[in-house]
């Protein structure tokens, strides 16, 4: 957990559940696992607010509590994980792919779990049916049980998970008829290590839910409306036979979907897309039987992958095999041969094809900020290993003063190291050999956390420049809310276009100017977040395979 | 450049042969690195297509939502400001937004908000060490008559010793249900009768309990 982590995990958590809950956040990031009480005395809120702020950190899953580390009967502790929020990142991404997967209806089910956290699957299905049937035409309507059927797809395919049960539940679950609550005395110690969704057997398990009907059309428009109805539909709704079993998104699944559609990707930019299709389909086959953590898919014959490929690619035997033996041949390393039976075996090397990726995304670095000679030297280094300031001017073949500049820039910058050997104990410069060296696991690290900074810059700039101009947006708002209000009504055109007029021309070009700008940073967030998400996934890889 | 010449020459070995010749050393820096320095290369611009546009939307889309949602918590506005036209209308979405029910199941029990039961709480964390303490005080008790006893007639103490604790038990029991039952109705008369009926399980009932052995 680092500064930059802290910072930004503080960023998020103010900007989606606000900043009462922020400072509970950082306070638990900073301080490890703490008690009630030592979280109200440290932060200085009240007791209310702070009840709430980890109310809503455990229901969002960012943090987890368990009791009894100090021993029986010590109060409940609760922790928080900076890997857990800064997910909140690539929300926009899991939604996106289950669109993708699953259509509007995936998306919309990954996007109301991610909103609150987590959802029993009766709520969930509704909600969505309700939200379906207000974007379709007037008399359709989305049916209960279509959207039951996208979310057990989506539980089959491991993209949701069951929220793990609290480890005490049963004991404090009968108990409390009949004695209410009784706070920080727990009937036995608990391991403290918090249980993973995985170790229970039930984890992908559809419960039975007795839901018929279809989504219901709101009358009114206005918004909080819509959610008021809502809520009392839920309130007064009977028992469906699914209570007690929440849902969450398993986002390690969504990991692993990304790792593969990254591989097809480099694959299709380097070779071409009927390779990429070939190792969509190896892949494919394989993500039943490959562990998540594994190092490469178990190997599959050059058969079992002809008899998968869809037909619609039309390729030949031959020319698969001929295809297999090029991705093999690759440098980059994606397809290993495993074997010669069964028309040779092959396997999709996960965690090398990782590394590479990663490692072509700080060759990328390099050439962008120090141009591409220096990415030259750069890749020299990586390739070669050790070399002498001498031999990397000569290898590079870039002239003796500017290849020193370069490096010496690349080495103030911590990109590349420095080794010394010397020949004699004494150190002395001139029996000393200086081997410059490029470390790609460190100095991977070194760029995730540059690209946490990069995030957290970017949110703070994005709340300055709205901040600069809040008067104006909350103009333009409570314009468009009249706007609104008199199209309802059904006023006379004159007087919409006078209330349009109530914002001035430049007024317009700076609202204008803004919403590019904002657009602009936003995206850009997004797009880091690709960035993280690789360097993430080789350093954790490196970390399971050593 | 004399400054340069000071500092090469200020080495004690010869600096030639590292491959550093006359000018060919990086000038000196001074100070440390700019706050935002001038980068030599423009940034790559920014991804665009389709699906950059649709998460750029799911994520702005995102974030109105969250901070609508009762998940969101605002810190108490202070209210010496003036009061604003808007902030009614703001003022009344809080106020629905407030009733968020989590799944209790799934969090501890503390963070229950605590409303009205703050006294009836008190109650019930005190009472069970009480139990407890008398109980054990009583079994004791109860073992030492029984061993006094024992040799005595055997079978009339043992039948009056099975007897003993389960209408105790089943009084504890009884005093549970009867005091849930009051305090939902009214705390002070609960409070007042718990309170006289523990002094006295305290002091007398044990006595009594001795003197019928």
């Amino acid at each position: 957990m680092t500064a930059q982590e802290v910072r930004l995990c503080g960023l998020l958590l103010r900007e989606h559940f606000g900043e009462v809950v922020e400072k509970v956040g950082t306070h638990l990031l900073r301080g490890g696992a703490q008690n009630l009480r030592t979280i109200i005395h440290e932060t200085g809120i009240s007791l209310d607010l702070v009840k709430k702020s980890l109310c809503v950190l455990v229901q969002h899953g960012a943090c987890v509590f368990s009791s009894g580390r100090k021993g029986p009967g010590s109060p409940t502790e609760y922790r928080t994980s900076c890997d857990r929020i800064l997910r909140i990142l690539r929300y926009p991404r899991y939604i996106y792919t289950a669109k993708t997967l699953y259509g509007d209806t995936g998306e919309l089910i990954i996007e109301e779990l991610l909103q609150r956290g987590h959802m029993t699957m009766s709520s969930t299905v509704k909600t969505v049916a309700d939200r379906l049937t207000q974007n379709m035409e007037e008399g359709r309507c989305m049916d209960y049980s279509e959207v039951a059927t996208a979310f057990a797809k989506l539980v089959e395919t491991h993209f949701l998970q069951r929220c793990p049960p609290m480890v005490k539940a049963g004991t404090t679950g009968s108990a409390t008829p009949a004695t209410p609550a009784t706070p920080g005395t727990p009937a036995a110690p608990v391991s403290t290590a918090p249980p993973t969704p995985e170790s229970f057997p039930d984890c992908y398990k559809v419960p039975h839910m007795t839901l018929v009907g279809r989504g219901k059309r709101q009358l009114c428009s206005e918004e909080g409306e819509d959610q008021r109805n809502a809520k009392k539909a839920r309130m007064d709704s009977q028992t469906h036979g699914d209570e007690g079993i929440s849902w969450q998104v398993n986002f390690e699944r969504f990991h692993l979907h990304f790792r593969d559609q990254a591989i097809i990707s480099a694959v299709a930019n380097k070779c071409d897309q009927t390779s990429s299709e070939i190792l969509r389909t190896m892949l494919r086959m394989s993500e039943v039987t490959t562990s998540p953590t594994a190092t490469c898919t178990k190997p599959l014959s050059a058969n079992e992958i002809f008899r998968s490929l869809p037909t619609s690619y039309n390729i030949a035997r031959p020319i698969l095999d001929q295809y297999l033996t090029l991705l093999v041949d690759d440098p980059m390393e994606f397809v290993g041969k495993a074997g010669e039976s069964g028309g040779g075996m092959y396997v999709v090397n996960l965690h090398t094809a990782l590394a590479n990726l990663a490692r072509a995304t700080l060759e990328s670095v390099v050439q962008e900020r120090f141009g591409s000679r220096s990415a030259r030297i750069f890749r020299l280094l990586l390739r070669k290993r050790h070399l002498e300031q001498k031999q990397v001017e000569d290898f590079a073949m870039i002239p003796a003063k500017e290849a020193k500049d370069m490096l010496y820039t690349l080495l103030s910058q911590n990109l590349v190291q420095l080794q010394e050997i010397p020949k004699t104990p004494d150190f002395a410069p001139s029996r000393t050999f200086y081997l410059y060296t490029v470390n790609q696991l460190p100095t991977a690290r070194m760029l995730l956390q540059n690209c946490y900074k990069t995030v957290a810059n970017l949110i703070e700039r994005r709340l300055f420049e709205s901040k600069e101009s809040k008067r104006l947006l909350e103009k333009s708002q409570r314009i468009e809310a009249i706007l609104a209000s008199l199209q309802a009504s059904g006023a006379e055109p004159e007087q919409l276009t006078e209330v349009e007029e109530m914002i001035t021309a430049t007024e317009k070009q700076q609202l204008e100017a803004l919403r590019l700008h904002i657009n602009k940073l936003d995206s850009a967030e997004n797009q880091v977040d690709e960035s993280i998400f690789l360097i993430e996934s080789y350093v954790t890889s490196t970390a399971s395979t050593s | 450049m004399a400054g340069k010449g000071r500092g090469i020459g200020a080495f004690t070995f010869n600096v030639e042969a590292l491959g550093i010749g006359r000018g060919s050393m990086p000038e000196s820096r001074v100070g440390p690195n700019p706050l935002f320095p001038n980068i030599d290369f423009k940034p790559v611009p920014l991804k665009a297509g389709e699906d950059e546009d649709y998460m750029l939307a799911l994520k702005q889309e995102m974030r109105g939502t969250m901070q609508q949602l009762p998940h969101h918590i605002k810190a108490q506005c202070n209210k010496a400001e003036v009061e604003r036209y808007t902030e009614r209308y703001l003022k009344q979405r809080l106020i629905e937004d407030q009733d968020w029910s989590p799944d209790w199941n799934l969090l501890p029990k503390e963070l229950m908000p605590k409303k009205k039961k703050m006294c009836a709480k008190k109650e019930t964390k005190k009472k069970p060490e009480k139990i407890s303490r008398k109980d054990a005080e009583d079994m004791l008790k109860k073992l030492d008559n029984l061993a006094k006893t024992d040799e005595g007639n055997p079978e009339k103490s043992d039948d009056e010793t099975e007897k003993k604790p389960e209408n105790e038990e089943e009084e504890i029991e009884g005093e549970e249900y009867d005091e849930e039952d009051v305090e939902e109705e009214n705390d002070y008369i609960d409070s007042y009768f718990d309170n006289g009926e523990d002094g006295a399980a305290g002091s007398d009932d044990n006595v009594d309990g001795e003197a019928t052995y």
